[in-house]
Parts: C-alpha cells; structure tokens; sequence
C-alpha cells in the first residue's frame, strides 16, 4: 500500500521512515503502524458500543420500549464501557503517537512496548465486554460498590488500564528522544503540548483507577471483605470523571490542529493558549467532585473547592480556548482575504470538508451544550435538582460525543488520507457526516436535559413505573421528550453508520494515494501548508470583530442559563 | 539543536523566561499534574471520610 | 505539516492582543463570581445540603425506623402493606432505601421541620423526590442528615435513581405532605 514518493530511510537508531509527501514530515513507521491498529480498533469500539446505545435509547422510547429490562441494563453498561473508556481511549492513543513522534519528526520510544501496551488494552477491553455480555456484570460504568460484578470485569479494566499507561509513557518517552536527538527547535508545538496536558491527565486517571479497582477486584473474588462505598466512590471518579478530561484536553489539541492544518491557523498567543492547557494539569481534575456533590460525609467546602476547579480556574482555560480557536480562524481566514463584514471569513470556510465542519460544530456542541451546562451541574447546590438524572446522561453526550467524538472524527478524515494514504471513499456522505451525526447527537443531549429537569431519573427502564406498587407519572412532556431522544438517536446512529462506512469502506477497499491525486486534491490546502504555516507563531494584534460576537453570545447565554438554574432551585423545598 | 535555557532563534542573549521554562519541561508538568489532584482531591476527601463520627 | 514549534522562541514575552486579555479578563471575574454565588447561597439560599452524616450500619439504622415506625404509624398505604407513618413535627424522621423500596411512607405537615435520616441496607440509592426533583445519593451504611421544610401539600413519589439491579424500576416510595391539623 505504500505509495512513497521517496524511499524509506533508517534514521540512525534503526527506526525507519518515510517522508510524507504532502507534509514533508519525517513519519516513523513503527508510529505510523500503531496509530493504524490504534484507530481502526477505536473505530470497532465506537461502532459495538454506538450500536448499544442505539438499543438504550430504543428502549428510553416509551411508544418502542424495545428491550428487556435484563439486556437493557446490560447493554446500557457495555455502551458505557465500550464508547466512553475503549473507543475514546484507543483513540486518545493514536492521538498522543501523532502529537509526539509524526508532529515532532522522531522516531517513537520503545515500539515493542508500545505494541504491548496495544495487546493489553485489546485483551483488557475484550475480557471486559465478555464479563458484561455473560450478565453476571451488569452494574453499569461506575460499577459502584457494593453492587458486585463477575472478577473478570474488573481484571479487565486493570489490564486495560496498564496498557494504556504503558502508552502513555511511551509518549513520555517519545519526548524525551525527540529532544535528545534534537528533531524540533525550541518548544513543542501547541498541539503536543495539548497532547501532554491529556497524557498527564491520564496519568492521574489511571493511577486513581489501580487504586480502587484492584481493591475491587480482590473483594470480587473474595480476599478482601469490605470496600466502603464512599470511599469507592471519590476514588473511582478520581479516575471516572478524569477520564473525561483527557477527552477534553485531546480533543482542544485535535480543534487547535485542525484550524492550523485546513486554515492555517495560528494561535492568537501562544501563552494564552498553553497557560490555560497548564490550568487543566493543575485543575481540571478536581472535577470528579462534580459526582459527589449530592453525598454524605465530605463537607461543603471539600465540594465547593474541587467542584469549582479551585475558584474556577479550569473553566477560565475553556474559555480561553473557546474564543482563541475561533479567534486564530479569524484571523487566518482574514489573512487570507476573506475581510468583507463580520462573518465573511465564517461563511467562506470549508464548510463542505468534513475535518472543518466536525471540528466547528466539535467546539459550538461541546461549548454551548457540554459546557455551560456541566458547570451549571457541577455547582454544589444546583446539583440537588440534577444530580442522577438525564440530565446528567443528556450533559455528558454533549461534551463527550459532540464534542470529543466529533472531534476524533474530523481528524480521522485527515488521518485516513495522510496516515493510511487512502482516498477518502463516498466524498458526499463524508461531507454530510458531520452535520448528521452532530444534529442527531444534538437532539439526544437536548432532549435528555430536558427530560431531566423534568426530574426523569436516568440508568432506568421503565418511566411510567409499570411494574411498581406505587404509582408515578412523570409529565407527559418527559414522554415526549423520550420519544424524541430515540428519534435523535436513530439520526445520531446514522451518521455514525455513515463515519464507519466512509472509514471501514476507505481504509481497506479505497484507492491508495499517489503523487497525481495528491497533487489534483491535497489534504491540507495550500494556504494551510508551505509558508504560512511554517511561519506559525502568535498572531499579531489581530482584529476580531466575529469572534467578539460570538463569545458574547455564548457568555450571555451562560449568565443567563446559570441564574435559570438557581431560581428553578430556590422553589424546592427549603433543605439544610 | 538549540540548547536549553536560550532562544537561538528570536533574541539569542535574553534568558528563557520561567514560566516558559516550566511550561516547556512535561516530567514538571507531570509531578504538578498529579500532586495537585491526588492532594486536593483525593487525600482530602479520603480524610473528610475517615473522619466520619460513628452514629449514636 | 501545519503543526509546529513556535516560530519565536520567546513566545513568553510576546505581548498579549487586547481582545484576548480582555476575554480573559471576564472569564476570570465570572469564575470569581459563580464561586461567590455558590458560597453566598450557603448564608442567603434555603436549599443547603446539610454536612451532618454519621457512620451506622444497617441493624442499627434499622432498629431506628422500625423504632419510629412503631410510635408513630397512623395506616398502612394502599393496600401494598407498607406503613405510613406520621411524626411529630420538629422530630427525626428515617426512610431507608433496600431492593426495591423505599420504607416506609412518610406523612409531614406543611412548613415544618423535620430531621431526614437516609441510609440503605444493601446497595447504594438514589433519593429522588418527584415531582420537586431533590435528588441526593444513599449508602449504606451512612445515615445523611437533612433538614427539611415541606412548603407545599400533596403527594409526593420517592423514586430510586441510582441503579439498584434489576429491580430498579419498581423502587418507589411515597411522602405525603398535609395542612397542619
């Protein structure tokens, strides 16, 4: 399949090469390997567990109630696993071999430890999803205690946790050589440096998880006794929450990468933009509290401090993120001649390249629904009206499908024709991909937080209480709200269908790249490469009158959500 | 290869400014990135826990 | 490739655009000030989660219900055996959550106050008070301590949202709230 225009070369550590034809990069090809079978696993993940959750939503439909009770709340705890942990992190993988050895043209550390790391989270994540399709282990994602799962649920969590923190510091190690060798100048650029906030994050994720789940396991089979559910509780969601933050640091560096590739976007500082990366490593993490505002026994300041990412400071870098990524495409796609009015250089985006438009809708997804709304969930006492219901589900498939999966998804557009060399097969479902998927994935996080205000609980089977010797009705808008999540659902499925065909259907059956194509239809336009980029740096003094427009809606919208938020609250009854 | 601690190529006599330095040294970033939740976040919550008085 | 080093390797001293360092600006000041909201309610709002909890087990929180159950039940609710139970105002009111209910049935007066003991015997609960949506999470083996202030009359469910097994979406428990007699 390969295609070079040049011949492989062996570097002077005995790693070979090739040298990228549209980019000019030195491309290891022990990196370039992994990243293919990292990927093309991610993308199994995310087609199982998306499927499953297509049947949980299904069954959420009241007029369809597709499942069983038993398979639903089976299936509802293999989609946790399967999209949330094995597809994001797969992914998170192959984005973190792409930021250190392709972005900073260097060999990749230790590759047979690096395919270790690959066979471990295969067979952790296999041994996992067998647990749970065997029933014993239907106890859902956060698997709290003292609810019991088969052993080897949590043996195969353990074991694919070692092997992602094998390949996390693989990465390290990537660094380290990169330096050594001398193969960048200066600083990493800033999407390796994003790729490093996520690595470190991921650090702490897992540590936190070998510290919970292999307690967990020996009380599974028996050498332990007692594992206190609190206890589990703020361990496990040191891991389960930080999980969560290295999609949101991968997927800013996959956004900064994009706008730099396609527009040739440079950040408008590149101080601004990495201290608000360095307000993630520092506070991020102390956003699993957001899970423990509604527990007994941690004291409301342990609660406001952590759950506030100490006074807010991580949220001040999504901020800063929000308005400096559209801010940088401003200003390139200004620089470029598109001056005319506000929103000149918005209109004239390449819209129609599926890489830019899932990247766009990736940031006003994540910012406008994920966002706003996971801080308003993560305030101590407005977690009181929220806490376990759709709500919660209806937050987090915002954040971490429209915006972490969308954003996986516009690279892997990039990935295929430069990291595999493949045309990308079926263009026009491609370019419609995006726009589906994000509608569909838009609907479900709507209709869910609506259903949840509304007070439905989430991880349940049946709204209308059927079966219980008490009665309930939820409104009647909850129902409609359900029907219209499965419908959402069923057009999010869609466009997943759609990313796995032009993916699957590309990578095996489609037409190699060759000189002429690449020449006829580049993947990086040539305002995106070649000079302009090589002189990336800090944008200067540019003006930005659209993206001025834009963060003040967005703030205004957020002041305005968030004070909603606490009237609903102060007409509950009084509690202290 | 430009050597740590000075530019070579925008203003080779100035000294690296610190926070660039930190910013630019991932295993720092790494101890920070860890300390800093495991200390907040977790030795603090579990302590909250364990002291948890015992019900009358 | 579009993605490399700074080009200037004092990216540090670069100086800032006016209108980055002023987004920065209010994003800082509105951290400040959701910080202040959520800690200014704890003096100015009525809905606090109280930090009151101590450690129990389920015999002891048990014999407590039960204890109560006995001096306080005025009827059985419906005909699902379960006793409602009416207490004292001002007094420590329990609901225990087991698989798959909620026991036993409450009945409060208006505009008192009443001390909420939850817990659970076997795995964790989710309290959910519908349709006010309280929400707030039971282990076992912890007795969370709420006051609460029923302001409103009616009937109001108890449904479980933290998943409990298969039986999960039977959970539902019953507080009624009635005029003071």
């Amino acid at each position: 399949m390969a295609v070079d225009t040049q011949a492989p070369s062996r570097g002077f550590s005995g790693a070979s090469y090739r040298t990228c034809p549209e980019t000019g990069l030195k491309v290891c090809s022990q990196a370039e390997a992994l990243i293919k079978v990292n990927a093309v696993v991610a993308v199994v993940f995310l087609a199982v567990g998306g499927f499953f959750g297509l049947l949980v939503a299904l069954t959420r439909w009241p007029a369809v109630h597709l499942l069983p009770a038993d398979w639903f709340y089976l299936l509802l705890t293999a989609h946790g696993a399967d999209v949330l942990l094995f597809w994001i992190i797969f992914f998170e993988v192959a984005v973190l071999y792409f930021a250190s050895a392709i972005i900073l043209n260097c060999r990749l550390a230790a590759p047979k430890w690096a395919w270790l790391a690959f066979v471990l989270m295969v067979v952790g994540a296999v041994v996992a999803n067998v647990a749970v399709l065997q029933g014993e282990s239907s106890v859902m994602f956060t698997s709290y205690v003292p609810m019991q799962a088969a052993p080897h649920f949590y043996l195969g969590l353990i074991v694919f946790a070692v092997g992602a923190l094998i390949a996390v510091f693989v990465f390290f190690g990537t660094l380290v050589i990169a330096k050594e060798e001398g193969s960048y100048e200066g600083s990493v650029p800033l999407v390796t440096f994003g790729a490093i906030t996520a690595a470190i994050i991921a650090v702490f994720t897992i540590a936190s998880g070998a510290i919970i789940l292999i307690p967990t396991f020996l009380w599974s089979v028996g050498y332990i006794s007692h594992i206190d559910p609190l206890m589990y509780k703020v361990i496990w969601w040191g891991m389960g929450h930080s999980s969560q933050q290295i999609n949101v640091s991968a997927q800013v560096a996959i956004w900064y990468a994009v706008a730099a590739m396609l527009l040739g976007a440079k950040p408008l500082s590149e101080k601004v933009s990495r201290m608000a990366f360095l307000m993630y490593i520092l506070f991020l993490q102390l956003a699993s509290a957001h899970h423990l505002l509604v527990e007994p026994g941690v004291s409301s300041e342990w609660k406001i401090f952590n759950t506030s990412y100490a006074l807010y400071l991580a949220v001040l870098g999504s901020m800063i993120h929000g308005m400096s990524i559209p801010g940088a495409m401003e200003a390139a796609q200004r620089r470029a001649g598109f001056n005319n009015g506000m929103f000149e250089w918005l209109r004239k985006a390449p819209w129609g390249n599926p890489a830019f438009s899932g990247v766009a809708l990736s940031i006003v997804i994540f910012g406008f629904l994920g966002g706003i709304t996971g801080v308003i969930m993560g305030t101590e006492q407005l977690n009181l009206i929220m806490h376990n219901t759709l709500y919660v589900p209806g937050h987090f498939h915002a954040t971490v499908v429209g915006g972490t999966t969308l954003a996986f998804m516009a690279i892997t557009y990039l990935v295929v024709p430069l990291i595999f060399r493949k045309e990308i097969m079926f263009k026009k479902i491609a370019q419609w991909q995006p726009y589906v998927f994000g509608a569909g994935i838009s609907g479900v996080s709507l209709f869910m937080m609506g259903a949840g205000t509304l007070g439905v609980s989430r991880r349940h089977w049946d709204i209308g209480f059927s079966d219980a010797a008490m009665s309930f009705d939820y409104p009647a808008t909850a129902f409609l709200m359900m029907g219209l999540n499965g419908i959402s659902a069923i057009l999010a499925s869609l466009g997943g269908l759609m990313f796995v065909l032009v993916v699957v259907c590309s990578v095996f059956f489609g037409k190699a790249r060759t000189p002429e194509s690449i020449a006829a239809s580049p993947t990086l336009p040539s305002t995106g490469t070649a000079e302009t980029v090589t002189t990336y740096g800090s944008e200067k003094h540019p003006k930005l009158p659209g993206t001025v427009v834009l963060v003040t809606v967005f703030f205004v919208a957020f002041v305005l959500y968030y004070y909603v938020n606490w009237k609903y609250l102060s007409e509950v009854w009084p509690l202290s | 290869m430009s050597e740590q601690g000075t530019g070579s190529g925008g203003a080779p006599e100035e000294r690296v400014p610190a926070m660039q330095r930190l910013l630019d040294n991932p295993f720092l970033l790494l101890f920070m990135g860890v300390a800093s939740p495991a200390a907040l976040y977790l030795l603090w919550g579990v302590m909250e826990l364990s002291q948890i008085p015992i019900a009358q | 490739m579009a993605i490399s080093p700074p080009e200037n390797k004092l990216w540090w001293k670069e100086p800032l655009s006016g209108v980055e360092i002023t987004w920065v600006g209010i994003a800082f000041l509105w951290g400040l000030v959701m910080f202040g909201t959520m800690v200014s309610w704890h003096f100015v709002g009525k809905q606090n989660l109280s930090n009151e909890t101590y450690r129990t087990t389920p015999d002891a929180f048990g014999e407590k219900v039960e204890a109560m159950v006995e001096r306080f039940q005025v009827r059985e609710e419906g005909d699902t055996g379960v006793p409602v139970v009416h207490p004292t105002p001002g007094s420590d009111v329990y609901m225990l959550g087991r698989l798959w209910e909620w026991w036993p049935v409450l009945e409060l007066e208006k505009g008192q106050n009443y001390r909420l003991h939850l817990s659970s015997t076997d795995w964790q609960h989710g309290f959910s008070l519908q349709p006010q949506n309280i929400n707030i999470q039971v282990h076992p083996g912890y007795d969370m301590v709420l006051t609460i202030t029923p302001d409103k009359a009616g009937e109001y469910a108890v449904v479980c949202n933290e998943f409990c097994g298969i039986g999960h979406h039977t959970m539902v428990g019953k507080i009624h709230v009635v005029d003071k007699k």
